[in-house]
């Protein structure tokens, strides 16, 4: 299946996948409205330093251990894709505990949230990819585990 | 084709259905329901009474999950014995079930010492089953004194849970500070001072003396007026299952790495189990659900034939109280050095060049990452750990580990 790759030589740092991560999954048409003057959530966030940066989002493992470790039973893996159901999160952050990737934080309301890879959004790919100014961020069939 | 027998019905009892499934879907499943429902998520019955989750949406799996599964399901029923020579189970309602292979995953049971006169409060509750919840629901009054027995997880959740819908609550303990099994003196002060600024009040370092209708006299000599009781003292392993099958128990049904008991096709799976914590080297039972369910999806494994082994489990913890959260993993043991961040506070313990264990309080920012060297044991010889105390980060990391985590299929 396809999952977002990261290659951190091409990295910029510019944090443009958080924007277009955070406007992709508001639901608005205008990203200006939907982001100025907000603080926002995304699912994608850029770590590093002043040398080296790089965008972290699920890895959409193998064997998730988000998914067995939850404590609501709110966390699902669908066809490859690992997938939060909201309403049943309780915010309890067992899945930023036990995810090794830290690519999992809540979002505005308490719950949590994760990259879902813009399938069931308006985008219907992965909007930190189809924006990234450098190719760092791919999405693309590697490996061929599932 | 195998009949599988599944004795509890909980997390350890859904991973192990889980598990016998990824490796046999055609064998039979029995499961015992001692719960006249089906499975719910336990711990977020704090969280129903807080109005945070309904009864709905706190499914633990799908409706469909024993059909689609194809197990059948006792609910109401108990098992009171095990044949483990003539492979067989007999419940309380007289039947007998055979099975090839069994998991107990039969949970705990709420401890209640002996406390004097405890027999003469009429409004007392345990707080471990989401029919306990609904049963001190049904008790709940905007005027209502509280006294919750215990200031470990289940009575400060509890607290957490009910503070908005009565007018007062107490919680006791006989140790001196708040969850002492999983935090240290001060990170304790931390937490007790925000639950007091939300309204708990605590008598701590005290136990109830004597209960009588509507008072607890603590051995203090204080008393406490009350109009409900929550006992929430702690929990005891139901090892009987196995123990009077003659099968190897201490303080839980004693299991190896893949789940076996000492009896033959016999498992046991969660909170009734004592497996290997990798953390201290040695068995214990680890009461919390992500444990629970991995071990039960471990044992359903090799109960259908595959191969798994449960080597890395360790204690940890997220739990939170009125918007303040704490992590907590595995043991504190070493040297510790602590870091104050705008957020919060994190302890972290170093022993021989490991992380062993941390507590973190308020910030717990991709906290995984630290869990990730616990389970892992990762040298910190091989990172820049420093850099990461503050904020836990990838970039600690070798270019070349980074480039296997992000850059392939995990």
């Amino acid at each position: 299946m396809k999952r977002v790759y990261v290659n951190e030589e091409w990295c910029l740092g510019c944090h443009l996948c958080e924007y277009n991560c955070a406007f992709a999954n508001s639901g608005m048409k205008d990203m200006a409205f939907a982001l100025k003057d907000k603080k926002i959530f995304p699912r994608i966030h850029v770590e590093g330093d002043d040398r080296i940066t790089f965008a972290v989002s699920c890895r959409h493992c193998t064997d998730p251990l988000c998914v067995k470790s939850c404590i609501a039973g709110a966390i699902g893996k669908k066809d490859g894709v690992v997938k939060i159901d909201r309403t049943k999160c309780v915010g309890c952050l067992t899945c930023v505990l036990v995810c090794p990737y830290g690519a999992l934080a809540p979002g505005e309301n308490g719950t949590m949230q994760k990259c879902e890879l813009c399938l069931e959004n308006a985008c219907g790919a992965p909007a930190c990819v189809t924006g990234c100014p450098n190719n760092a961020i791919v999405y693309e069939e590697r490996g061929d585990e599932e | 084709m195998k009949r599988y027998l599944v004795i509890g019905n909980g997390a350890a009892a859904v991973g192990t259905v889980e598990g016998i499934r990824s490796h046999d879907g055609e064998g039979e499943i029995t499961v015992v329901s001692g719960e006249n429902r089906p499975v719910y998520a336990r711990p977020l019955i704090s969280y129903y009474l807080e109005g945070k989750t309904d009864l709905t949406k706190m499914n633990y799996r799908p409706d469909d999950f024993y059909e689609k599964n194809g197990c059948r399901v006792l609910y109401g029923r108990r098992a009171l014995s095990l044949d483990p020579e003539k492979k067989t189970a007999s419940l309380d309602d007289g039947s007998v079930l055979s099975y090839d292979e069994v998991c107990v995953a039969a949970g705990s049971r709420p401890f209640v010492p002996p406390f004097e006169g405890l027999a003469n409060v009429e409004n007392k509750f345990g707080f471990m089953t989401l029919d306990d919840a609904l049963s001190l629901e049904g008790a709940l009054r905007p005027d209502a004194r509280v006294l919750i027995v215990g200031a470990g997880l289940i009575g400060l959740k509890c607290a957490e849970g009910i503070a908005r819908r009565v007018g007062t609550v107490t919680v006791c303990d006989l140790a001196e500070r708040v969850l002492s099994s999983i935090l240290d003196a001060e990170c304790a002060k931390i937490v007790q001072r925000h639950l007091e600024e939300n309204g708990i009040s605590f008598l701590l370092g005290d136990s109830v003396a004597r209960f009588d209708r509507n008072e607890a006299t603590m051995k203090s000599g204080k008393t406490v007026p009350f109009d409900l009781v929550v006992l929430a003292v702690g929990v005891r392993a139901n090892v009987d299952l196995v123990k009077d099958a003659g099968g190897e128990v201490n303080r839980g049904i004693v299991v190896d790495e893949k789940m076996r008991t000492s009896l033959r096709s016999v498992y046991a799976a969660g909170d009734c189990a004592e497996g290997f914590d990798a953390s201290v080297g040695q068995n214990r039972v680890l009461a919390i659900l992500p444990n629970a369910y991995l071990q039960g999806r471990a044992a359903g494994v090799n109960m259908a034939g595959g191969d798994a082994a449960l080597t890395n489990a360790i204690p940890m913890n997220a739990i939170g109280f009125f918007g303040l959260h704490l992590m907590t993993a595995g043991a504190y043991d070493g040297e510790m050095t602590e870091e104050k961040t705008e957020n919060g506070v994190k302890r972290f313990f170093v022993k021989d060049g490991f992380l062993r264990g941390f507590i973190l309080i308020g910030a717990t920012e991709r906290a995984g990452i630290y869990t990730s060297l616990i389970r892992e044991k990762t040298p910190l010889s091989s990172l820049d750990f420093d850099l990461t105390k503050k904020v836990a980060s990838n970039l600690i990391f070798s270019r070349e580990t980074r480039r296997k985590k992000f850059g392939g299929v995990v």
